[in-house]
């Protein structure tokens, strides 16, 4: 099959498809350059442009003060991780919890549901100084002190509570027929959620659970209340020695570029994986 | 070129070709299916039946060669697929009915967004062929309260409302219990006797010797015999045309 020669009439139609799709890739920059430029131009012709200027992006005072946030974001990206890593464990536990059968299971399904109705009902910032101020009032010995690890646990708290409940919409999402598929096969009820169920929920709730876990990463920021050193005192801290706002700025696009690269390469792993269903035809 | 010229066919398969990656499914097709006519394509699985019902309707996009639909070269990428499409009907194998929408709303989705009737006319319309179809009572059901037959009458009068000038099918019996495959075939064969253009791929030997016009043998990715299904089944000229039809007759099936 290899001596296949495209027709004339086949190779004009690819031409054709690729002039289109050549202008349309004009057609959608040029209008981008367009809207950029308005906007660009409103903005810099604006009475109070210049003090903006001054105030936000004034990149050359805040270039300095980079090497700091820096410093200050390890510190966000240590709370992040412990706690994503908490989250994800619990959630699923708790997510597992609420979708069990049978009268036996009721205390434990009410108390998963009283939580997360709860810390997913409280505003984070209530959490935040419930755990990081109410807690050491207690005056208790065995608990942790620091607002580092408190601050953690408030976020955890929180967030595990929107993740179980991510996790138990894709449990419930995947057709009753997969279970029935893997019971008859001589699985146990745990052995089916673990080997069949779960995994097929975990990729279709993907894109939510990421969703979460970017939620995260800026809320990450809330733990300074507890005069954690993160990146968004830093920026406060440098901000309020020069009366400048740039520190800011510079503090939100550390986070812009942290995230990005997260989200590119777990839709590039669901695509490969094919985790989004067919994707990709012609329709 | 107009509809009502005779010497033209409906649908005129020229020397297509489609292939995934390496794997060349049709590798020079031909085909011509004239008005009113019934044509069945028989073939072993990976033949290329599906694949060439799915290229009619625009739902896969040809490598080479033309398919000519009611005078118009629909393979070309000037042409409006969605306006084709509307004029083509497909049946599917595992019937694909929206299963979030009632019975009713899934026979008038198309008379309403793509054909723009009124609600009233696409419901009394939906109704009708309904009845047709022996589902009225069914109208206000979700199809998950159907068996595997009713769904697939729904997805035969869905696909029917719309009046279309040709109607696939595409091994619309495969996934029934052979208790419900009677009810469809019945039903393919009404249609077909009011005269409606059709290609059907199926297993369905027996099907095929009693509603067909012409039996199409696929092999290879072309037609390898095509004829009046006494000859094409009775009494093929092709040696593989022959192996395939008597592993039919040992799994039972003619």
């Amino acid at each position: 099959m290899s001596d296949w020669q495209p027709s004339a009439l086949q190779l004009e139609r690819e031409a054709y498809r690729k002039r289109r799709s050549l202008r349309s890739g004009w057609v959608a920059f040029g209008s981008t350059v367009v809207v950029l430029a308005v906007v660009g131009l409103v903005v810099t012709n604006s009475p109070g442009w210049p003090a903006f200027r001054h105030s936000f992006l004034d990149f050359r005072v805040g270039w300095h003060d980079l090497p700091g946030l820096f410093d200050a974001l390890w510190t966000n990206v240590q709370i992040m991780v412990v706690a994503e890593i908490l989250i994800l464990v619990f959630a699923t536990g708790i997510a597992v919890v609420r979708t069990l059968q049978g009268p036996v299971f009721f205390p434990l399904r009410v108390l998963a549901t009283i939580y997360t109705d709860v810390f997913r009902g409280m505003p984070l910032l209530i959490v935040l100084y419930l755990v990081v101020y109410g807690l050491p009032s207690l005056r208790t010995s065995w608990l942790p002190q620091s607002p580092f690890v408190l601050g953690t646990l408030a976020l955890t708290l929180t967030y595990t509570a929107y993740n179980a409940e991510v996790l138990r919409a894709g449990i419930l999402s995947v057709h009753p027929s997969q279970r029935a598929a893997a019971r008859s096969l001589g699985l146990s009820h745990p052995q089916t959620l673990r080997y069949v169920v779960f995994p097929q929920a975990v990729r279709r709730v993907l894109p939510a659970l990421l969703n979460d876990f970017v939620s995260l990463q800026k809320d990450t920021s809330l733990v300074s209340i507890g005069s954690v050193l993160e990146i968004a005192l830093q920026a406060e801290n440098d901000a309020s020695r020069d009366f400048l706002f740039v520190h800011y700025v510079m503090a939100g696009l550390i986070f812009v570029a942290l995230t990005v690269p997260l989200t590119r390469y777990t839709d590039y792993l669901a695509i490969k994986r094919g985790w989004y269903g067919a994707g990709g035809g012609v329709v | 070129m107009t509809s009502l010229d005779k010497t033209t066919p409906l649908l005129w398969v020229r020397g297509v070709r489609k292939a995934f990656d390496t794997n060349v499914v049709l590798s020079s097709m031909d085909l011509e299916v004239g008005n009113g006519e019934c044509t069945v394509l028989i073939g072993a699985s990976g033949s290329g039946k599906s694949t060439l019902l799915r290229c009619i309707n625009l739902l896969e996009v040809v490598d080479d060669g033309v398919i000519e639909f009611d005078g118009e070269d629909i393979t070309d990428p000037r042409a409006d697929a969605n306006q084709i499409r509307a004029k083509i009907g497909i049946v599917f194998q595992a019937f694909n009915l929206f299963p979030h929408l009632r019975v009713i709303d899934n026979v008038t989705l198309a008379r309403r967004r793509v054909h723009r009737i009124g609600r009233e006319q696409a419901e009394a319309e939906a109704l009708a062929m309904l009845d047709r179809v022996g589902l009225r009572e069914k109208a206000h059901a979700r199809p998950d309260e159907l068996s595997g037959g009713q769904q697939q009458r729904v997805a035969i009068a869905r696909a029917l409302v719309n009046k279309p000038r040709l109607m696939l099918f595409d091994e619309v019996t495969s996934a029934l219990d052979p208790e419900l495959v009677g009810e469809v075939l019945a039903l393919i064969k009404d249609v077909r006797d009011e005269g409606t253009t059709m290609l059907l791929a199926t297993h369905e030997m027996g099907f095929a010797k009693q509603a067909a016009d012409r039996v199409c043998f696929l092999d290879g990715g072309r037609v390898l015999e095509s004829g009046p299904p006494e000859q094409v089944l009775g009494d093929p000229r092709e040696a593989r045309t022959r192996q395939f039809l008597s592993r039919i007759i040992d799994a039972g099936r003619l």
